[in-house]
């Protein structure tokens, strides 16, 4: 479905009904189960978010309770919405973010299953809003570079090779908002984990670290219980901003490399 | 990092799949390159299996053959075994599974189905065994009357086996569903490999994903053409 497409014209703007059944879980100790809800009048050019408002507000008003969703920034650049939508994490759109899916993408009266993240390593909080830690953890096991404080370094003083700085800012672009996770049959976090390490491997602030931080990164995955890769491509292939798949091997690769290479 | 970490990682079990997969392919170019020796018979009606027999004959005398033949099975061991281990423990990392699930829009059902396309081989492997391995190192069953061969050894008459073997269609067609089941397994195994071992510059992965169309072809379908050709009287 193209960005345009799902209700006729060129952003043709109208109103839909939809239905949605969406997961409902008061935390992550108790079972969950799906409710069906009806929104009603919802403009075309609405955020899938905005819809979510429209009828979470309605359901206040109602005297009921409303639906538990992550968000912040609504500009595609957070990483915090996360719903399964449709079979498909951040809905039908390619290389979208939830926030960033709109309305049109829906047709009346289509019935519209939202999912939390599913992964054991990715507990559900409450509804559709998951604990997603883990990635934090992970991050704070290697992915970051260590500099003593001090005036900031002129930018140019360090040459960085131009297709290696592109690679570099590519894989920086992954927003760590889970969908590979939630995509993989495995579960598996190694797009997040190798776009980290593929944007610091590649720059020479990132060369000190680079052995440490492939295996310190990879043994806290592995602690937060994510599964492994079997490169099916899930992952790219939902990934709101596109994070490539030959990141895995050059993870593989720096994992290999500092395996057998480590002094200890 | 110490050794075992290393190979016990999600990484490193992955990397123990890709260098037991990888030699097992080299198997399979040695196994086709024996076993291919049958069609001298459908050019020349005289060999009636004399070339595949000497082939044969080879592997079994030759002493690097048969020490390999233990690495080989050490290597279908790992492989199989580190195989199901991966399958189940990635199943366990995600307890409920999805209402509407993401399918062919994320990836190749082959991909995804690779500890069941790695079983149904597993059935096929132990069913080629009992035909074909049993018989020449073990029982001779079938193969009791030795062969003279064109080279002056004499050695079992395989060619003879194979043949008896596969007059029953309901073999052959077990065999090409085995050949089919393997050409699946290469189609995702033969690129993942590589990709696990840390291949991720484009040139090389295209010419790694092409290569791993035509091996994942070519091979199981010069396999499949064995029991056919042995069926429809082609060779034999």
């Amino acid at each position: 479905m193209t960005p345009l497409g799902g209700t006729g014209g060129f952003m043709e703007h109208k109103n839909i009904n939809v239905k949605l059944k969406v997961w409902k879980q008061k935390n992550s100790q108790t079972a969950g189960r799906f409710e069906t809800y009806e929104a009603k009048n919802i403009s075309t050019e609405m955020s899938f978010l905005e819809m979510f408002d429209v009828l979470n507000e309605e359901l206040i008003s109602d005297g009921k309770e409303p639906i538990t969703f992550d968000h912040d920034c609504r500009e595609g650049i957070c990483g915090t919405c996360s719903m399964y939508i449709n079979g498909r994490p951040h809905g039908p759109w390619h290389a979208t973010t939830t926030c960033q899916l709109h309305m049109r993408a829906f047709n009346d009266g289509e019935t519209i299953v939202v999912e939390p993240w599913r992964a054991n390593a990715f507990p559900v909080i409450k509804d559709l809003m998951v604990d997603r830690t883990a990635f934090e953890r992970i991050i704070q096991a290697g992915g970051f570079i260590s500099v003593n404080t001090g005036n900031a370094v002129d930018a140019n003083a360090i040459p960085v090779d131009k297709d290696k700085a592109d690679a570099s800012f590519a894989a920086a672009a992954c927003i760590g908002c889970g969908a590979c996770v939630a995509a993989c049959k495995n579960s598996s976090a190694m797009l997040f984990v190798s776009a980290k390490v593929t944007h610091l491997a590649l720059l020479p602030q990132g060369e000190p670290e680079r052995r440490t931080r492939a295996l310190n990164m990879v043994a806290q995955m592995d602690k937060e219980g994510f599964g492994g890769c079997t490169n099916t491509g899930a992952c790219e292939a939902v990934c709101p901003k596109e994070i490539s798949i030959d990141n895995i091997a050059r993870l593989n690769k720096e994992y290999l490399a500092a395996g057998l290479l480590s002094e200890k | 990092m110490n050794w075992s970490q290393l190979f016990t990682s999600t990484i490193g079990k992955k990397i123990v799949m890709s260098v037991t997969g990888l030699f097992l392919i080299t198997f399979l170019v040695v196994h086709v390159g024996v076993n291919g020796c049958i069609f001298k018979d459908a050019i020349d009606s005289s060999d009636n299996g004399d070339m595949f027999n000497r082939a044969a004959q080879f592997m079994a005398r030759n002493v690097v053959i048969r020490i390999m033949e233990y690495v080989l099975f050490a290597g279908f061991f790992i492989h199989i075994i580190q195989g199901l281990v991966v399958e189940f423990e990635n199943r366990g990392k995600r307890k409920r599974g999805y209402e509407v699930n993401l399918g062919n829009r994320g990836s190749k059902w082959y991909s995804r189905s690779m500890g069941l396309l790695g079983t149904i081989l597993l059935l096929f492997l132990l069913l080629h065994w009992w035909h074909f391995w049993i018989p020449s190192r073990f029982t001779h069953a079938g193969i009791e009357e030795p062969v003279l061969l064109s080279n002056g050894f004499i050695g079992h008459d395989m060619f003879s086996l194979m043949k008896a073997t596969f007059s029953e269609w309901w073999i052959v067609i077990v065999y090409v569903l085995g050949c089919i089941s393997l050409a699946w397994h290469l189609m995702h195994g033969f690129q993942s490999a590589f990709r696990t071992l840390g291949l991720h510059n484009k040139k090389y992965l295209n010419m790694v994903n092409a290569l791993g169309i035509g091996f994942s072809i070519i091979v199981p379908l010069i396999f499949a053409l064995m029991p056919l050709s042995f069926k429809l009287g082609w060779i034999g």
